[in-house]
């Protein structure tokens, strides 16, 4: 390597004649650079390209929309054969450079070319990865790089013509794999998105807008699998006929695109000895480890980080040029945006929308206009943006982030986007911004309420948001403008303003009861699906919102909701009570508090086989035993299950346990089998997720020895029959049970005890034990539910008894047998310490033999 | 280099949403969390509170709720939020490739936080 001389040149000093540059990749990023250094110095060079595709340069971002077909070739063309002759450029197409001899400052190509060079640019780009499973190498299997690419998919669209369009399967749900899908569907194939994660883009993306584009492109026909992992590539003579995924599925497939992912091309770079990581390390002046040697684009690694989008290689080609001639600048690193080109779809992220520490999220959703916009403002400064169905505030966003602009000034208004936030200073402040719209600007869409309207409500005295929605019906449909109705109330009233109830937390502004209303009404059926139709403000709500989600999706979809574990409180995702010490308590159940010798011998086993470190009787007729790691609850729960026992729920917002007396059976005061009855109520209930804990008692006489009115159920056996209490607690607040009927016959009692439960399972709000909701809404008002109507009962226990039947499915055998054991097991164990040497089982020729 | 960093496994070991743990030898038990954002956090599996098992405790935005007494943690920082006071070691945690690597060093030298009354 002789440094000095290329130092000189370098510099621009006494060099005689032009350079001789040569460029490998005549992709994006090595033309820019030749461009920039052209448009700096034309004469400084004499350059060669050379391309391993056999074309000239063109813009390979936008082979999306040729796939698509809303662009030809020609028309993404960069540079033409023209361009190559005007500049004095030897372009080499068709041909790559397979070795660099950096000794000789030579390189030479497939064909056998020798080229030799005083500056060398590697610009290689990079490969597509490839997910190594069977099958990967089969004819239609191919990737999302270049022309040749798309011409197989546009082949295989051709193909699919007489046959039904033809499927296409896409690995990989981010930018590219979409891209790709969407193309595809608009050649009229068939289209499958397999994706790894759970949520599509999941790097651009946060699940709020992640569920948006997937409901969208699926409204538009594609099958978006999420979650999916591919297990192999099923073949048929040798051409791909499929994809199966690790959970059994079958995908029937005429093509498959790989789209999972890029990784810089620096092999080339590598057999050189040049200095490569995940990328071919470069500084600020684009220079890899050789001072001859530069490198440019995707094939790069700067300050630790690679990049996959077109924006940082322009900077970067800038950078080069400046140094390749002499004025280094200097290339800092980027900050990156994204958009989605799927046509109709509009899709925007920029920065870093992780949230966290100092960060605020700032979060508007118009559900009728299927809008999401996020925006994350740190320390005065915006530093990301998240931007769905509406991206016209985009490049402001991206603007603002960039510069690192004080943003304090306009922080109210930055979600309504530029025209808004920079209207004049008396707009920055939202109730400015609403005062100043005219009288007949509409404000509810739903109801056609004009702000002139919602102005005249509250001056005629409707002083909170429930009296303007209940007088002019203003916000009371889909609640979106509640944000625009609560302006007018501070416009109109100053301090005036009447708080409205309790909202389910500080992520909404609706009600406890306006969700589990709107669920219903709008057929919300999954999470994030309620957090965007019903304008929830943080991105993924918090700890006290998902779990009451859950529950409230649980209740209203029995048997089609599926239960997300990770909005459960940890009790009821592992299925044992945590206790101070992160140890566990596990308690079978015993129904009515009966249990058998074999039982007891079984329990007394499990004990000591998992050192429970205090077996104790509870206030509910079972036995806990206590200090059970959560790495042995799977097997504490299949010996338990081994001996005809099922979870006990001791940990769940759902039926607890039935204590019963022993009753008519064995009691001389006794007047009914309350022991048999207690048994049957548990069997009806046991499993039932509930908005809080529920306890059940009977007793077989007044005497109530299963203290049964100060449960949530309750039933008093009397010679004529039962009474049945409600309502009772024994905890912080001491409440008596109210009366709630006498009934004849066990039937009786049971319908009313599954009726009584259902309706609170439909109306009590999250973590309202029965307690306080009949505090809240009155003894009367649930008389009136059960008893009004002849068949109300019926209909309610027909309810409870539908939802059980998904219900009673013992949680702990389940988990016995392996389901979720990620949860229970530890990822691995570090020992950082290793034992000294003499206390390794080794002699001294096995550890020579171990070295 | 390689040294430097602990592989603790391919990022698909963890949901999001959710965490799991590294004991470690003679040293503090590890939580790793990967958020709803699908980025990956590593703490030192103890609140500053009283001590609560943080893997266990529901995840949202980069917070974690500790599932014993509902303290708020900061993923990023370890800070207890809002009126609490107290902190929690972090660990240096980078994915690549699809892996999860914790910085050896920090693991060794993370020492649990006096439990706050």
């Amino acid at each position: 390597m002789n440094a000095p001389q290329t130092m000189k040149s370098l510099s621009g000093e006494g060099a005689a004649g032009p350079e001789r540059l040569v460029v490998i990749g005549n992709g994006m990023a090595g033309c820019r650079a030749v461009e920039e250094i052209l448009a700096r110095d034309p004469a400084r060079y004499a350059i060669t390209i050379f391309g391993a595709e056999p074309r000239v340069n063109y813009n390979r971002i936008m082979l999306s929309p040729v796939l698509a077909g809303e662009k030809t070739f020609d028309e993404i063309v960069i540079n033409t054969p023209e361009w190559y002759v005007e500049n004095d450029i030897t372009l080499i197409s068709g041909d790559a450079v397979v070795a660099i001899d950096r000794e000789n400052q030579t390189v030479t190509s497939a064909s056998g070319r020798i080229e030799s060079y005083d500056r060398l640019l590697i610009a290689t780009g990079s490969d597509p990865f490839i997910i190594p499973v069977p099958g990967k190498d089969l004819a239609g299997v191919v990737t999302f790089r270049d022309l040749d690419d798309v011409d197989k998919m546009l082949a295989a669209a051709e193909a699919g013509k007489g046959n039904g369009g033809g499927h296409a399967v896409v690995i990989g749900g981010g930018l590219l794999g979409l891209e790709a899908a969407h193309g595809m569907a608009l050649r009229g194939m068939n289209v499958t998105v397999i994706h790894l994660m759970p949520t599509l883009m999941e790097r651009q993306l946060d699940e709020a807008a992640g569920w948006l584009l997937k409901t969208e492109l699926e409204r538009r026909g594609q099958t978006i699998l999420t979650g999916a992992d591919t297990a192999e590539i099923m073949g048929k003579d040798g051409h791909v006929a499929g994809v199966r995924l690790k959970d059994g599925r079958e995908i029937a497939a005429d093509i498959v695109v790989m789209a999972v992912g890029i990784r810089p091309a620096t092999g080339l770079a590598k057999s050189a000895g040049l200095e490569v990581e995940r990328g071919i390390l470069v500084d600020d002046h684009m220079v890899t480890s050789d001072p001859a040697v530069m490198a440019v684009g995707e094939c790069v690694q700067h300050r630790g980080l690679c990049y996959g989008l077109v924006a940082p290689l322009w900077e970067m080609c800038r950078a080069l040029a400046d140094a390749a001639v002499g004025t280094p600048g200097g290339y800092t690193g980027s900050v990156t945006s994204t958009k989605l080109k799927v046509s109709g779809i509009d899709l925007f992220s920029a920065g870093d929308f992780s949230g966290g520490e100092g960060c605020e999220d700032i979060v508007m959703r118009d559900a009728a206009r299927g809008i999401y916009k996020r925006v994350i403002v740190k320390e005065n400064q915006l530093v990301g943006a998240v931007l769905y169905g509406d991206t016209a505030d985009g490049s402001w966003y991206f603007d603002l982030l960039k510069k690192g602009e004080d943003v304090s000034g306009i922080r109210e208004a930055l979600i309504f986007g530029q025209a808004f936030a920079m209207g004049g200073g008396a707009l920055a402040d939202p109730n400015s911004a609403v005062a100043a719209l005219s009288d007949d600007a509409e404000i509810c869409g739903c109801n056609g309420v004009t702000k002139g309207t919602v102005v005249a409500t509250i001056n005629a005295g409707a002083c909170s948001l429930d009296a303007v929605r209940s007088q002019c019906k203003a916000s009371a449909s889909c609640g979106s403008c509640t944000g625009l109705v609560e302006s007018l109330l501070a416009l109109t009233l100053g301090d005036e303003v009447k708080s409205g109830p309790k909202t389910l937390c500080k992520c909404t502004s609706f009600t406890h009861d306006d969700v589990r209303r709107l669920i219903l009404e709008k057929t919300l059926k999954a999470i994030p699906q309620v957090m965007q139709e019903l304008t929830w403000k943080t991105p993924d709500g918090c700890a006290s919102c998902r779990p009451a989600l859950n529950y409230y999706l649980l209740c209203a979809w029995p048997g089609e909701y599926v239960d997300d574990q990770k909005s459960r409180f940890v009790n009821e995702r592992l299925h044992a009570n945590i206790q101070k010490d992160g140890t566990y308590s596990v308690v079978p159940r015993m129904w009515g508090g009966v249990t058998t010798p074999d039982e007891l011998r079984a329990i007394a086993d499990a004990a000591d086989k998992y050192q429970a470190r205090l077996v104790k009787v509870t206030g509910g007729q079972r036995i806990d035993l206590f200090g059970i790691k959560k790495e042995d609850l799977p097997g504490i729960w299949a010996d338990l299950n081994a001996a005809g026992m099922v979870s006990g729920h001791a940990y769940g917002k759902s039926l607890r346990t039935v204590k019963t007396c022993v009753g008519s059976e064995w009691c001389r005061f006794g007047t009914q089998d309350s022991t048999g009855l207690g048994i049957k109520t548990e069997q009806m209930t046991w499993g039932s997720w509930m908005p809080h804990k529920f306890k059940i008692a009977v007793s077989g006489c007044p005497r109530n020895c299963a203290e049964a009115t100060i449960k949530d159920f309750g039933v008093i056996c009397v010679d004529s029959g039962y009474e049945l209490h409600v309502g009772g607690n024994g905890g912080i607040h001491l409440r008596g049970t109210d009366l709630l009927c006498k009934v004849a016959t066990e039937q009786e009692a049971l319908d009313t005890c599954a009726a009584f439960i259902q309706l609170y399972r439909e109306q009590a709000w999250y973590l309202e034990r029965t307690a306080p909701w009949i505090e809240r809404v009155g003894l009367d008002h649930v008389k009136a539910a059960l008893f009004d109507e002849p068949d109300a009962i019926a209909r309610l226990a027909a309810r409870f008894r539908y939802s059980q039947q998904f219900m009673q499915d013992d949680p702990w055998a389940r988990r016995a047998a392996g389901e979720d054991a990620e949860l229970h097991q530890h990822l691995a164990e570090f020992r950082p310490f290793p034992a000294p040497l003499a206390t390794l089982p080794y002699t001294p020729q096995q550890k020579e033999a171990a070295e | 280099m390689i040294g430097d960093w602990i592989d603790i496994g391919p990022v698909g070991q963890i949901s999001p949403g959710n965490a799991r743990t590294l004991p470690v030898q003679g040293g503090e038990e590890i939580a790793i969390f990967h958020t709803m954002n699908n980025e990956f956090y590593a703490l030192v599996n103890k609140c500053p509170h009283k001590h609560g098992p943080l893997s266990q405790g529901i995840v949202h935005g980069t917070v974690v709720t500790c599932p014993l007494h509902s303290w708020n943690i900061s993923l990023k920082t370890g800070e207890a939020q809002g009126d609490d006071k107290g902190c929690v070691p972090t660990i240096p945690l980078r994915v690549d490739a699809g892996r999860i690597y914790l910085e050896r060093a920090a693991i060794i030298a993370a020492q649990a936080p006096e439990r706050a009354a």
